[in-house]
């Protein structure tokens, strides 16, 4: 079983978000998947009128594009993204810098995997 | 940067959870807010790198105290669909009378905090009184006042017997007539609609936009609930969403006061419907493979279990989004424009719990 979900890359991600919010959907959250040096898989989530609809997104490297400015409310996901698995949102404002729940002196994601996304550790 | 910058938290006598706030002041009028957090961080979720499936049951019952049972339910309906198991009919009801006591004793908590809030000692008292019979239930029925660790994988581990029903609607009658006594202390008192009326107002197109959740939406007049999505034995409970149109603390309020009576009568009508047999099915076959998403109303909202399985004893992902972590980017547009001393009020209104969004 896995989640229907529009694939998507970088560059289409804020025109899809937005269409989303053209839409009236309600943002619910972002799930990571995994992320890895090679990259990393992100699921978005969106909400209309009790269903649900995903965008997965596969990013080569550790840049996603934030998409603070179509809803603002995903600062805190992404941020906690930033925390967990090292990735970095561009345009994201407030941006804690690896600092929302961190110390500062932690320097490792701990959510980051050694290995591919797809392979055991 | 024009104005002081005042720190808010992570002790504060209206937080009972370590929660802080940059607020930019001038004239004692917020400016802005930005929340911080991390001062209780668990990390949960990457337990499940080292936590047998079954195991994380346990462990995902304590992301939170308040709504502990429905973060179990949630997860293992999730691992239900992905293990195509149908959970008894009678495991079903019980779910649903757990919820709603959880849901009762959560909003009663939050009125008592409230009412404390705004200074009205006696009346957080009198709530908190009525909340322990919720509580005397819970330990009656489940062993335990909290964590109630009654859901497995395929059902409950716990049954209710004839007595136990009977004593159940009678304590909920007193429960009914204990909130229903204070109701107008907590609707029409004038000190509670001058603290509350028109403070912290969001307007449907905002609370959308913001992402809310559970009774901050509803407060704000969208009829979402995800009990209408029919989970355990909602699909064949009469219900309807409370909903209130003015967006601002004491339409927040008025919804979960209204959701009391609604959740004593949700708990009637599953007790009145409880059908016969077993409380859970045996589960047989491999582990759990493939990726779902659950979701079910807590008393703060709507809750989502993502699960990426991999046909192994270990999940590959588990992530959490609590109600309160969707609700807290609200308080960024909230707060502004508000006195400094509604800040503790309009804080409370979206009912934060720390313990969920630091899990």
């Amino acid at each position: 079983m896995t989640i229907e979900a529009d694939r998507i890359d970088s560059v289409e991600l804020c025109r899809a978000v937005a269409a989303f919010k053209a839409k009236g959907c309600r943002f619910v959250t972002i799930t990571c998947v995994g992320a890895d040096q090679r990259g990393a898989e992100l699921l978005y989530h969106f909400d209309r009128e009790l269903a649900l609809s995903h965008l997965r997104l596969t990013v080569a490297g550790d840049e996603v594009p934030s998409i603070c400015g179509i809803y603002s409310a995903a600062f805190l996901v992404e941020n906690e993204i930033q925390d967990q698995f090292g990735l970095r949102f561009n345009g994201l404002v407030p941006d804690y810098r690896r600092t929302l729940f961190l110390a500062g002196e932690d320097s490792l994601p701990p959510f980051r995997r050694k290995s591919g996304p797809d392979q055991e550790e | 940067m024009a104005g002081t910058i005042l720190p808010f938290g992570p002790q504060h006598p209206v937080l009972p959870e370590p929660l802080h706030l940059n607020l930019q002041i001038e004239d004692e009028i917020v400016v802005s807010a930005t929340p911080a957090f991390g001062y209780v961080h668990r990390g949960l979720e990457k337990l499940a790198d080292i936590r047998d499936f079954r195991q994380m049951i346990q462990v995902v019952e304590r992301v939170c105290g308040i709504c502990s049972m429905i973060h179990a339910l949630t997860y293992c309906q999730g691992l239900e669909e992905l293990m195509g198991i149908e959970p008894t009919p009678r495991a079903r009801f019980l779910r649903v009378i757990w919820s709603e006591l959880h849901r009762l004793h959560s909003h009663l908590l939050w009125l008592g905090l409230f009412a404390d809030a705004m200074g009205f000692e006696s009346l957080f008292m009198q709530l908190w009184k009525v909340r322990e019979r919720i509580m005397d239930i819970n330990e009656a029925t489940a062993g335990n006042r909290v964590i109630l660790s009654v859901n497995v994988i395929g059902g409950v581990r716990r049954d209710l017997d004839s007595g136990q029903t009977a004593w159940i609607l009678s304590e909920l009658a007193e429960v009914e007539k204990g909130f229903s006594a204070m109701s107008r202390t907590i609707l029409h008192d004038y000190t509670v609609q001058k603290r509350t009326r028109g403070k912290g107002a969001l307007s449907r197109s905002q609370a959308m936009e913001l992402g809310c959740v559970g009774p901050m939406l509803r407060a704000s007049g969208v009829s979402q609930d995800m009990r209408l999505l029919g989970y355990a034995a909602y699909g064949e409970l009469e219900f309807a969403p409370v909903v209130e149109q003015d967006g601002d603390c004491y339409a927040r309020c008025r919804v979960r006061f209204a959701e009391l009576g609604q959740s004593i009568g949700l708990i009637r009508q599953a007790i009145a419907k409880l059908p016969a047999g077993d409380t859970s099915v045996p589960v047989k076959g491999r582990p759990p493979a493939g990726e779902v998403v659950a979701r079910a109303e807590q008393p703060r909202g709507e809750c989502l279990y993502y699960i990426k399985a991999n046909g192994g004893k270990f999940l590959d992902r588990l992530r959490i989004r609590t109600p309160t972590f969707a609700n807290i980017p609200a308080l960024t547009v909230m707060l502004p424009g508000i006195e400094l001393a509604d800040v503790p009020v309009v804080l409370l209104s979206i009912d934060p719990c720390i313990s969920c969004t630091e899990r």
